[in-house]
């Protein structure tokens, strides 16, 4: 291990090795504070960044910041490497990159074709170095379309996962959820639902709902139900309708095996997806969630920062080609992002390392009541979000989560921001909003007529004939 | 989506809590619903930093009959118990001398009472589930001890306080995170044999208490059938899981 140095004015800061660099490096955050591994000041983080932007590209692959023996996922990354994608930037220091990435000569296309070679401390550094505006710049050149029975992530589109969760799963409840949803132009990215209790018989009765529900109006759009792995794998086997396999997953083996999963076991999920092929139209079928602090809430970090945690999950999810991936940025909690600022800039940083390493990137803006963050905080990062090219964004009724008690953004705010940037719904989603006069011909939500499918559906839930 | 909405549309709402059907300005909230929506929020921020009044408290629980013991955790503040959770685990030193100054007073349940993340929450449902509870005691044979009442604690700062008591289980009530649809809801975290160290995968929750939620009338039967099942069993977490999530939805 090589030890870090930079002389700041009268004074000389040295860092051990590359993990402690990183997270002196990194921007202010609680989580690191609460792990003690944030700089102990301003200019610390400076020097560390200083520091940092010297670093040869090369040299993550020379010293891990999870020893190899220790950790699968850093097997994973190193195993992995993709030497010829790598060699455009392979003679590039962290801020030599960070200056080719920023230049009208790395368009979409030539910023794409590096994934394979990038590792997820190589974009965790370079965005350690990036101010907000970078970080945007940066994401926005990048395309990245993934599909299943429409397609995420064409130009000019921004999906919206419906969230239609109960908490107590009950079907009517669901589907009221899913209906006013659906009459709001959401559900393109999935119509997926927590399940209040994670067990294959809540798992088969809600995906059996969605489906029953998406063949009556042959809506193009694939569901999932967010429980364990083993409980899809378990469902599949009873022959349930699933779309797509959900797992939350992390950058370290161990914060991984504190979810109850492993890379084999990701593996043999995603064998028993594709042995269904219920695709129409494209075959990623695994849907993943992230967020940062999700290694330190296990006490699985190993010494490594936040959001470079956060940056090895994405190596994880790139490994099974996902229809989605989900950085729940504020989720967790102020003593890992403690307030509208914090929240902002981890949801900007996940956004840009998950598109550099070629993964279709979400974000669930939002916040819980005791973390310093308001609507105007997610107005904001929405906002950003979009404009960097956020494939998807989340949509729950009136923003507020009452299954698992938080605000994320609503049908409304999806609304807001496609109507302000002029972005539309999955093609074949926006396709079919037009035939149940959803949006008008000018692409306006519209009041449902009387004789509307859905508002039928509406009458039958509620019991009434008329 | 400015025509109005028809009535079936909107009684979407009778079937689910969530809010749907929402009026709308163009694509956005109408005023009155995001006005609403504020309202809600409000409550919640509020019930955060709800600066429970312990000397009410205490005195409301003394007048049941109770005793009651004041400490505090190792988070000196809000500001710092939200950011460190690990101190809101911990008695503070002074509190932990105190405690631990007194000879254990081995009761079979010690009640502890901690803010949490809501102090409204503990306002207005801690004394009258300590009055049904001290009920239930009398019939499951059970003897509750001081009832403690912790300031800025978590749920893992029971594990210290029943240990330093000497009690076979830890009941602690605490305030939960509020959300926009219940601000008010209390938790209840059972414990066997508390000390340093237990995990939350050894624990049983009753969760949801308030009126409008599970009220404390039944909730003191919810627990008290799962103190009985945990002595007979000689545990509390996991094992008993099953069962008390099926008396739940019963």
């Amino acid at each position: 291990m090589g030890t870090y140095s930079v002389n700041l004015g009268p004074n000389r800061y040295s860092f051990p090795d590359l993990r402690r660099l990183l997270a002196c490096a990194s921007p202010p955050r609680s989580g690191d504070e609460l792990a003690g591994l944030a700089a102990e000041s301003a200019e610390q983080r400076v020097a560390a960044r200083l520091a940092l932007a010297e670093v040869p590209l090369q040299r993550f692959l020379e010293e891990p910041a999870i020893a190899y023996e220790q950790d699968e996922v850093t097997r994973l990354i190193l195993d992995g490497h993709d030497e010829a994608a790598f060699a455009p930037v392979a003679s590039m220091t962290v801020g030599g990159f960070r200056d080719w990435l920023l230049s009208y000569a790395a368009d979409g296309a030539s910023i794409a074709a590096l994934a394979p070679g990038l590792t997820p401390e190589m974009v965790a550094a370079v965005s350690k170095i990036m101010r907000n505006q970078d970080l945007i710049l940066v994401a926005s050149k990048i395309r990245v379309t993934t599909a299943f029975r429409n397609t995420i992530g064409a130009p000019g589109t921004l999906s919206v996962r419906l969230q239609p969760n109960h908490p107590t799963d009950d079907p009517r409840g669901i589907a009221a959820s899913i209906l006013d949803g659906l009459l709001h132009g959401a559900g393109d990215a999935t119509v997926g639902v927590n399940p209040a209790t994670d067990n294959v018989h809540a798992y088969v009765a809600i995906a059996s709902l969605i489906d029953e529900l998406r063949q009556s109006y042959s809506i193009p759009l694939q569901s999932c139900v967010l429980a364990h792995v083993t409980t899809a794998i378990e469902a599949i086997n009873r022959d349930a309708p699933v779309d797509l396999v959900f797992q939350s997953i992390a950058g370290t083996e161990s914060a991984n095996s504190a979810f109850g999963v492993n890379l084999a076991l990701l593996e043999e999920a995603h064998d028993a997806a594709q042995s269904l092929a219920r695709g129409t139209v494209g075959g990623n079928r695994m849907y993943f969630e992230t967020g940062q602090g999700s290694a330190l809430s296990a006490d699985a970090h190993h010494g490594v920062d936040q959001q470079t945690c956060e940056a090895r999950a994405y190596a994880v999810a790139r490994a099974y080609d996902p229809l989605l991936v989900n950085t729940v940025v504020g989720f967790i909690g102020p003593e890992y992002l403690v307030d509208g600022k914090q929240i902002t800039r981890a949801g900007l940083e996940d956004h840009f390392c998950g598109k550099l390493m070629g993964l279709p990137m979400g974000c669930d803006v939002c916040y819980t009541n005791h973390a310093e963050a308001d609507q105007d905080d997610m107005d904001g990062l929405l906002t950003l979000l979009a404009t960097a090219g956020c494939q998807f964004v989340m949509g729950v009724p009136g923003a507020d989560d009452i299954m698992l008690g938080y605000q994320s953004t609503s049908f409304h705010d999806a609304n807001y921001v496609r109507r302000l940037l002029g972005k539309q719904p999955a093609p074949e989603f926006a396709d079919w909003l037009r035939a149940m006069g959803i949006y008008d011909r000018s692409d306006q939500l519209a009041m449902p007529a009387a004789g509307n499918g859905l508002l039928a559906r509406a009458s039958e839930l509620i019991g009434d004939e008329g | 989506m400015t025509d109005a909405m028809p009535s079936v549309y909107r009684r979407l709402r009778e079937l689910t809590q969530a809010r749907l059907a929402l009026g709308t300005s163009g694509s956005s909230l109408a005023t009155s619903e995001w006005l609403a929506f504020q309202y809600d929020w409000a409550r919640a921020r509020d019930a955060v930093y709800y600066a429970l009044d312990f000397d009410d408290l205490a005195a409301r629980i003394e007048g049941l009959g109770l005793e009651t013991v004041r400490v505090a955790s190792a988070a000196p503040s809000r500001e710092v118990y939200l950011r460190r959770p690990d101190l809101g685990r911990q008695l503070s030193d002074e509190s932990a001398e105190r405690l631990g100054q007194s000879a254990p007073t081995k009761p079979d349940v010690a009640v502890v009472v901690a803010d949490g993340l809501s102090g409204w929450a503990v306002d207005q449902n801690a004394a009258p589930l300590i009055e049904a509870l001290r009920e239930r005691a009398g019939r499951g044979g059970w003897r509750l001890g001081s009832i403690v009442l912790v300031s800025q604690g978590r749920v893992a700062v029971g594990d210290p306080i029943g240990a330093l008591l000497g009690a076979r289980l830890t009941l602690l009530l605490i305030g939960e995170r509020p959300g926009l649809s219940a601000a008010d809801s209390l938790g209840a975290y059972l414990t066997y044999e508390p000390c340093s160290g237990r995990t939350d995968a050894e624990r049983n929750c009753v969760s949801n208490i308030r009126e409008g939620g599970q009220p404390p009338a039944s909730a003191a039967d919810t627990i008290g059938y799962i103190i009985d099942r945990a002595f007979a069993a000689g545990q509390t977490g996991v094992a008993l899981k099953d069962e008390t999530a099926l008396l739940q939805h019963e």
